[in-house]
């Protein structure tokens, strides 16, 4: 047990999507559940094969989306007919159709700020570090040709040298263990 | 050109015409388009061009302090005439940067697989257009230094914007916008980030680019996500840029100015705003594809459908003008006939004669495949098109503003060295910008151009 503290997991580099989602799916199989793919592109089916859920991203924009339209709206409200109410020639002080521009605006400009700021926090970015980076091949190859799939430590049927091993029985390139510092 | 235009004349293989060249593996788009800006020497032609903006930016500089020492009086602007070329070269550029945005998010909506290796300098470009756009406003109110009023901030007098006021709207719509444009950008900036992190051969490199990569490293969880904030900005950018167009144009329709009050504005503006961006981005990608040998990626598909696109919008704008002089004709309203008599008769028709040349008779060149198809003619129908753009935005302000209602309120108006020399200075900050850009981050998406690669190469199995 002391020995697993040092290793986040083990990872196996294949050479393009197809053997990637081949790989995923049997790793599955096998029932490991800890498990993640690094791709330099997003691979379509990849989110199916792990068995990802729908994320949260959109619910978070709706959420800004609305925030930013009401907020907006009713800021303009209260600045024009509460603030400071300015009677001019006896017009409404709520003209609202004069208030739908900066509301649409505020509207798109609050979803677009919790859809990108929603979408780096949920996944916990900027991280800096990463243990995967202490593999050589991966930092070299993971942002530009190589697929990756990665058996964490803390999936509980982990054991290092079946993983690699049944990672090396799925056609992986290189397969190598990850150490965590 | 060298890729055999000759043989692709019949539709059906025209069809073909790819929008990637066949050969490319993930590695060699990588390696290509990271090349540019990692390990390519800065060659001799770029250091001349840098040079010649850079110096145009000093210009600029020039012109704007000694704006601000004298005021706006060193302008060629007077009442009747307020706006002059401030509001002109505003909404000049405001309107270039909209094709950027169209071609990243409209053409990311209608899965058009030729937007992938132009959407990244397109959006740059919308970037750099909408910060020379930003100066105009902003040196226009006279004292920029009083511009934060403009904001709803909590001042000591209680004094909020005027929210019903188009110029405000027009705050929220710029500042909107160039916030947007610049997350979009950013956001498809990452991955690419992470690949120049990983490329990159010297220690300062890896340290910027890791910064700005914030450590993505490609994770399916992360792509997941990713996808879903990337459409949903995409879907968002959409209705943003037809609305910034709108409110734009909305600083005219609102005024009761003849030739100004018109419900015809916002989508004629927008149409506009497309065509003189189309011409932009292809006044820069013919250069660009030549000096960095990217005729692999940005192929001439990519070039005739830009074409078409700028075609098809410039037939919209014919339809807004011929629809602008219908409806005063119709109306029988004596100011609005009076403003037509004066485009066509007054003392700035030249102007309006060189606008339907240079924007409705010259773009009819493009229903020719072959003109289409011919570089060199494409270049100089962009800057045709930009010059004709420019010279709507003149036609629409000057014309209306020196010949309102009453012949006491009449004026003329002309530029002096200051407007042209900020005008200039404009266009040198946008060139430097874009010389900075190529040189520092990948011109062309490398993820989406790795997606390309996998989906053709799909095709051909």
């Amino acid at each position: 047990m002391e020995h697993r503290s040092h290793v986040y997991g083990v990872v196996a580099e294949f050479v393009g999507e197809h053997e990637l989602l081949h790989a995923v799916e049997k790793t599955r199989e096998a029932g490991y559940r800890r498990i993640e793919a690094y791709t330099p592109f997003p691979v379509e089916g990849l989110p199916e094969a792990l068995g990802l859920r729908r994320n949260n991203v959109p619910l978070i924009t709706l959420i800004g989306g609305l925030a930013g339209g009401l907020g907006g709206f009713f800021f303009q409200y209260w600045a024009s007919a509460m603030a400071y109410p300015m009677n001019i020639g006896g017009r409404p002080l709520n003209s609202w159709p004069a208030f739908i521009p900066v509301t649409f605006e505020l509207t798109v400009l609050g979803a677009s700020l919790s859809a990108v700021f929603g979408m780096l926090a949920l996944n916990r970015l900027p991280q800096p570090h990463h243990p995967l980076f202490n593999v050589h091949r991966f930092a070299k190859h993971a942002s530009s040709d190589r697929f990756f799939l990665c058996i964490e430590a803390r999936d509980p049927k982990f054991h290092i040298s079946e993983a690699a091993r049944f990672l090396q029985s799925l056609h992986a390139k290189h397969v190598s263990e990850v150490q965590d510092d | 050109m060298s890729d055999g235009a000759p043989q692709i004349n019949s539709p059906e293989i025209r069809r073909l015409t790819p929008v990637l060249e066949p050969g490319h593996t993930y590695a060699s788009v990588t390696d290509k388009i990271s090349a540019i800006v990692l390990t390519r020497p800065t060659s001799f032609g770029w250091i001349i061009g840098f040079t010649l903006a850079f110096g145009t930016v000093m210009m600029l500089t020039v012109a704007l302090a000694w704006l601000i020492t004298k005021g706006t009086g060193i302008w060629g602007i007077n009442i009747p005439i307020g706006w002059g070329f401030a509001i002109v070269n505003f909404v000049w550029w405001i309107g270039i940067g909209h094709a950027g945005t169209l071609i990243s998010a409209i053409l990311f909506l209608l899965n058009q697989k030729w937007r992938t290796s132009i959407n990244r300098f397109a959006e740059a470009m919308t970037l750099f257009a909408v910060a020379c756009a930003g100066i105009f406003p902003l040196i226009h109110t006279g004292r920029p230094w009083m511009a934060f009023y403009m904001f709803p901030y909590p001042s000591t007098m209680g004094l909020w914007p005027q929210f019903r006021s188009p110029l405000i709207w027009d705050v929220f719509a710029v500042s909107t916008y160039g916030t947007v444009s610049l997350l979009f950008w950013f956001v498809g900036l990452i991955p690419d980030l992470a690949t120049l992190r990983d490329r990159a051969l010297t220690k300062p490199k890896q340290i910027i680019y890791g910064t700005l990569a914030m450590g993505w490293r490609g994770s399916a969880r992360h792509w997941h996500r990713y996808q879903s904030a990337y459409l949903l900005l995409a879907g968002l950018a959409t209705p943003l840029v037809l609305s910034v167009h709108t409110v734009v144009s909305f600083d005219f329709a609102i005024a009761i100015v003849p030739g100004w009050h018109t419900t015809i504005f916002p989508p004629y503006f927008v149409a506009g705003a497309i065509y003189s961006g189309f011409a932009m981005v292809l006044t820069i990608a013919i250069p660009l594809r030549k000096a960095y040998d990217l005729e692999d990626f940005i192929t001439m598909r990519h070039l005739e459908n830009m074409a078409m696109v700028m075609l098809a919008t410039g037939l919209i704008v014919a339809y807004g003008y011929f629809f602008e002089f219908f409806m005063s004709i119709y109306s029988g309203n004596k100011f609005d006939l009076f403003l037509v008599n004066q485009r066509l008769h007054g003392p700035y028709n030249h102007f309006y004669f060189a606008l339907i040349l240079c924007n409705i008779l010259a773009p009819q060149i493009l229903w020719s495949h072959k003109a289409r198809t011919n570089v060199a003619l494409l270049f100089v129908l962009s800057l045709v098109v930009n010059i004709g753009m420019w010279l709507e935005r003149f036609v629409i302000v000057v014309i209306s503003l020196t010949r309102d209602f009453t012949p006491s309120a009449w004026g003329r108006y002309s530029a002096t060295f200051w407007d042209y020399a900020t005008f200039a200075g404009t266009i040198g900050l946008f060139v430097m910008l874009l010389f900075l850009f190529v040189r520092v981050m990948p011109a062309i998406s490398i993820a989406e151009m790795r997606e390309l690669v996998a989906e053709t190469s799909e095709e051909h199995e």
